[in-house]
């Protein structure tokens, strides 16, 4: 389909999407949660009356425009390097990849930019009650943004409602509902969503914390934590929860996936869960090296993660390559053959109809019928391609469901001091919150490399390989662009740090 | 509903949704001017800020509505979204460029320890306000102009010149596109700051500008439409989709539909009647006929390029490679499911204009600026 593939393009393709995406998820994420922060605050004020609680809300909802702002900046480069970086991508599933990008400025990004004007500036130009409301829809708002890109996200890693039209060598969409509705993207939603809110719950006991350490407002910070505590807490059970649901449904949907975030290279039954390992970095599938140096091994506990029971049968990465046929998986070598059946009858195809011999295109057309399930592994060329990177993707995931548990223990010992009032005298636990702070996009940052560097080699799962996404552009242009961008959002990056540093040494009495 | 409308018409009822958005974008462009005029108009600082917090509660509705423009393409005509990005890269990334130092700018400008220093995130917004529109104006005269690109079997994209894109502002026509958007972004972007401020000084100073600018417009207006008419332009044959450079195209279309004759000429003196009467009557309320004078010219141009079996991203190297509103949009499902999500867009368009109304009650003043802490 394409002359000829330049690889180190693709590569500074990837690169630039992964920087973008990246910058794009500092920000993004502290928005989910601040603005559902700072609604709760607003609404303690509007109850209550008390003047504190509302210049506690300004402190926090300043930090959430100077965080806003850059989020928007580094968000309309996703949407168009869509086009600019992966035009050949754009064109092949822009039919249903294009419809919530568009649905997502209709429904959410309007709302959010309209009641984020009045959030900020209607302080005294609206109501008490229309100002609560707005800060709400802004929460809402950003929210549903969430919703929409990771419905177009979750259909990437798991298309469907669709098929591919060989008039026209595209897919098209056949059913909106299936798209929306997918189990993978609710089941992204629910996580990345609810990681935000963690996130956002450590930032505020973060920045809380600080000021407890200096002693500085005391009455503000105590009153920040109590509500980041509860949230947070609330939060990080819910993001356990359903970060092991999206595991479950990924090992349905992307076993090789499941199988490098588990560095899992032969599948037994019952399957252990390495909690701990180091992994030998000279390991290749199909070899018989140890695929692990070190390691603790909870036994049988992957099984019940990923088939809940004890003795599901988990496929690991050779069985995934080369197939096993006692449990029915097919290899990566047989689906690579019928792919190159399935693209060389799709040419034949086109060739007969533009020449007006209709027999030959109908037989053509059966044939590339029977193997069109197979026509992205035809633009593979060897099966070890088929392979993520497994150590990133393996470690990567070990630190965020490390973290992931660490938050919820740092939540409850919280509560349990903010409840006996000592919290001010354990400055150990406070530091421990300060840092927290960072872990938080650590494990954020962690949870997208495993999504994201999990599915390579596929920009749309078993249907378009990365290679053929592209744009037709020479790894030059790409590659200056990545430098443009990387020192842009970097800059961009340090204002915005020394803005909320100073904003955070002010504190909330410059109000 | 839509579903029993057949593809061309889905596919017309799109290009009019497409060109909607986009007469709204140029509209609110007045952001983007207003940016241009903080360097020359304001006498004094607490101006200077009156003026960058009128326009900041605004900009983030021209910004989204770039970016509901950019997605409404993709999801309606994803081949003109994948061959324009991927084919004129270096316009577009320009473009972007400009918007993401914009989005910045007012939140930063004066905040204490901002790094790069309040004059920076000032040049950012007038950046914006010039190169971004006028980039702008350059890709869209392309849409008359033509692009050097072709499309394989497979309608992958590719560019032909080196300069991928940037070299569009280098033709008069489309060069002229771009001045012209400039100045009436400025014109937009006075009349505007008039009726939203209230300082006399200041108000008195950008009826006068709102007046020149148009002035500044008009020669490159004059030359757009008079290229326009003269120019040769690619039709479509509705019935195989062959495509032919015929003469005088453009002026065949506003011939063979008047209404879009009227369209713009309407919207034309709306624009001048909004300045006329901002710049010699005491009214500060020019804004609303010039902007719906905006609107209406903005699609009528959208029309002309679109309807009337014209070809609306012609490419000059290879004919047959030109997108037209037939061959580069989604299919029949997809379009007639944006349509029932389009139907959404008035209760959008509604609650924005409840709110603003609420907000914009009565005009800002320094002093309500001087007792925010929060203001740009
Ligand atoms: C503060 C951030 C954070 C924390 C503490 C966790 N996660 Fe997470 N995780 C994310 C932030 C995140 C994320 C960045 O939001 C991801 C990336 C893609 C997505 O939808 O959410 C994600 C993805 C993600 C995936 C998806 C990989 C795929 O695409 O198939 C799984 C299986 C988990 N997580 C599992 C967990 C588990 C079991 C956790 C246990 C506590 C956990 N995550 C904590
Ligand atoms: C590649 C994928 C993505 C694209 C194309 C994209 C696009 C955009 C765009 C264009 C904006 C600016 C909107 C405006 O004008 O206000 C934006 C902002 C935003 N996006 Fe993204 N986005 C992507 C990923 C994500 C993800 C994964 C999430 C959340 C899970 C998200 C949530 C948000 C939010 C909350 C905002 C508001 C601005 C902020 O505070 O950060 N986006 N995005
Ligand atoms: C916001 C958080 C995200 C992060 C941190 C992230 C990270 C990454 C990384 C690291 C890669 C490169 C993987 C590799 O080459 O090994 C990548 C690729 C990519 N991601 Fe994401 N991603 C994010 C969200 C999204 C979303 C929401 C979408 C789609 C809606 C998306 C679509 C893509 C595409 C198209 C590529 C390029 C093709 C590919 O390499 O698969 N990403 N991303």
């Amino acid at each position: 389909m394409i002359e000829q593939i330049d690889i180190s393009m693709v590569n500074w393709a990837r690169a630039t999407f992964a920087l973008t995406a990246m910058y794009h998820w500092i920000f993004v994420p502290l928005t989910l949660g601040l603005s559902f922060l700072c609604a709760f605050f607003e609404s303690i004020y509007v109850r209550t009356g008390n003047e504190q609680w509302k210049k506690l809300t300004k402190f926090w909802m300043t930090l959430f425009g100077i965080n806003f702002a850059i989020g928007v900046a580094t968000g309309i480069i996703l949407e168009f390097e869509f086009g600019t970086n992966w035009s050949n991508y754009s064109w092949m599933v822009g039919d249903i990849f294009g419809a919530p990008l568009a649905i997502e400025g209709i429904l959410a990004f309007f709302l959010e930019a309209t009641f984020f004007a009045v959030m900020f500036f209607g302080w005294n130009r609206v109501s008490k009650k229309f100002h609560l409301f707005s800060t709400w829809m802004v929460a809402v708002g950003s929210n549903l943004s969430a919703l929409w890109i990771l419905v177009a996200n979750g259909w990437m890693q798991n298309p469907i409602g669709m098929a591919f039209n060989p008039d026209t060598a595209r897919f098209e969409m056949q059913d909106l509902w299936a798209v929306i509705s997918s189990p993978v993207a609710i089941s992204h939603f629910v996580h990345a969503t609810s990681s935000g809110f963690l996130l956002a719950s450590l930032f505020v006991l973060g920045i809380s914390s600080w000021y407890l350490l200096k002693k500085r407002h005391i009455q503000f910070a105590k009153r920040s934590i109590a509500v980041a505590c509860v949230f947070g807490l609330l939060s990080s059970l819910f993001v356990a929860f359903t970060g092991d649901e999206h595991a479950f449904i990924t090992a349905r949907t992307q076993p090789m996936k499941l199988a490098a975030m588990e560095a899992l290279y032969d599948g037994q039954k019952p399957t252990g869960l390495v909690a701990i390992g180091l992994i030998n970095p000279n390991k290749q599938p199909g070899d018989d090296k140890d695929t692990f140096s070190f390691k603790v091994e909870i036994p049988g506990m992957l099984s019940l993660l990923a088939k809940r029971s004890f003795d599901g049968f988990v496929p690991g990465i050779n069985d995934l390559v080369f197939g096993n046929e006692e449990h029915g998986v097919m290899g990566v070598d047989e689906k690579i053959r019928r792919g190159k059946i399935a693209v060389a009858t799709l040419g034949d195809y086109k060739g007969a109809k533009s020449a007006g011999d209709e027999l030959a295109a109908s037989k053509a057309l059966t044939l590339f019928d029977e193997h069109r399930d197979y026509l992205g592994y035809g633009h593979l060329e060897s099966a070890e391609q088929a392979v993520p990177p497994v150590g990133l993707t393996f470690y990567a995931f070990r630190i965020m469901v490390g973290l992931g548990t660490f938050f919820i223990l740092l939540f409850l010992v919280y509560g349990y001091l903010m409840e006996k009032r000592q919290l001010e005298n354990k400055p150990t636990i406070l530091r421990l919150g300060v840092l927290s702070l960072f872990l938080a996009w650590v494990a954020s940052q962690a949870g997208w490399v495993v999504s994201e560097v999990g599915r390579q080699p596929w920009a749309i799962q078993d249907m378009l390989p990365v290679t053929v996404a592209r744009s037709n552009l020479d790894s030059g242009t790409v590659a200056v662009t990545f430098f443009l961008f990387l020192f842009l959002f970097t800059a961009l990056l340090i204002a915005e740090l020394k803005i909320m540093t100073k904003q955070i040494s002010i504190g909330p009495e410059g109000d | 509903m839509f579903g029993s409308l057949d593809w061309s018409t889905l596919q017309q009822l799109w290009w009019l949704i497409v060109s909607v958005v986009g007469s709204l974008f140029v509209f609110l462009t007045f952001v983007q001017g207003g940016q241009t005029l903080i360097m020359t108009i304001p006498g004094t600082e607490d101006e200077k800020t009156l003026m960058v917090n009128s326009l900041g509660r605004k900009w983030e509705l021209t910004f989204t509505t770039l970016v509901l423009f950019g997605g409404a393409f993709y999801a309606s005509f994803p081949l003109f979204y994948a061959s324009s990005f991927g084919g004129a890269y270096w316009v577009w990334l320009a473009i972007l460029f400009t918007f993401i130092i914009q989005a910045v700018s007012y939140e930063y400008r004066r905040k204490p320890n901002n790094f790069l220093g309040q004059r920076t995130y000032e040049v950012f917004m007038c950046i914006n306000g010039v190169v971004g529109v006028l980039l702008i104006g350059a890709a869209v005269g392309t849409f008359f102009s033509g692009s050097n690109f072709t499309l394989n079997d497979y309608n992958l994209v590719k560019w032909l010149h080196p300069l991928r894109g940037l070299e569009a502002a280098f033709s008069l026509f489309n060069l002229s596109f771009g001045l012209f958007l400039v100045f009436l972004a400025r014109t937009l972007g006075a009349l505007y700051l008039t009726n939203n401020l209230d300082h006399d000084g200041l108000v008195e100073k950008l009826k006068k500008s709102s007046f020149n600018n148009l002035l500044c417009a008009l020669p490159f207006l004059l030359y757009v439409l008079v290229s326009l008419i003269l120019m040769d332009g690619y039709a479509v044959n509705p019935a195989d989709g062959a495509i032919t450079l015929e003469a005088n195209k453009y002026l065949n279309n506003l011939l063979q539909m008047p209404l879009n004759l009227v369209l713009l000429l309407a919207g034309l003196v709306l624009v001048v009647l909004g300045v006329v009467l901002n710049r010699f009557t005491a009214s500060v309320r020019g804004i609303w006929p010039a902007g719906l004078g905006t609107v209406l010219t903005c699609l009528a141009v959208f029309f002309l390029a679109g309807y009337n079996n014209t070809a609306f991203y012609p490419s000059k190297a290879d004919i047959a490679s030109s997108l037209t509103i037939y061959n580069a949009s989604s299919s029949h499902y997809t379009l007639t499911m944006m349509s029932y999500v389009a139907l959404i867009v008035p209760f959008v368009l509604a609650y924005i204009a409840y709110v603003w109304r609420q907000m914009d009650g009565s005009k800002l003043t320094i002093d309500e600026l001087a007792a925010d802490k929060k203001s740009y």
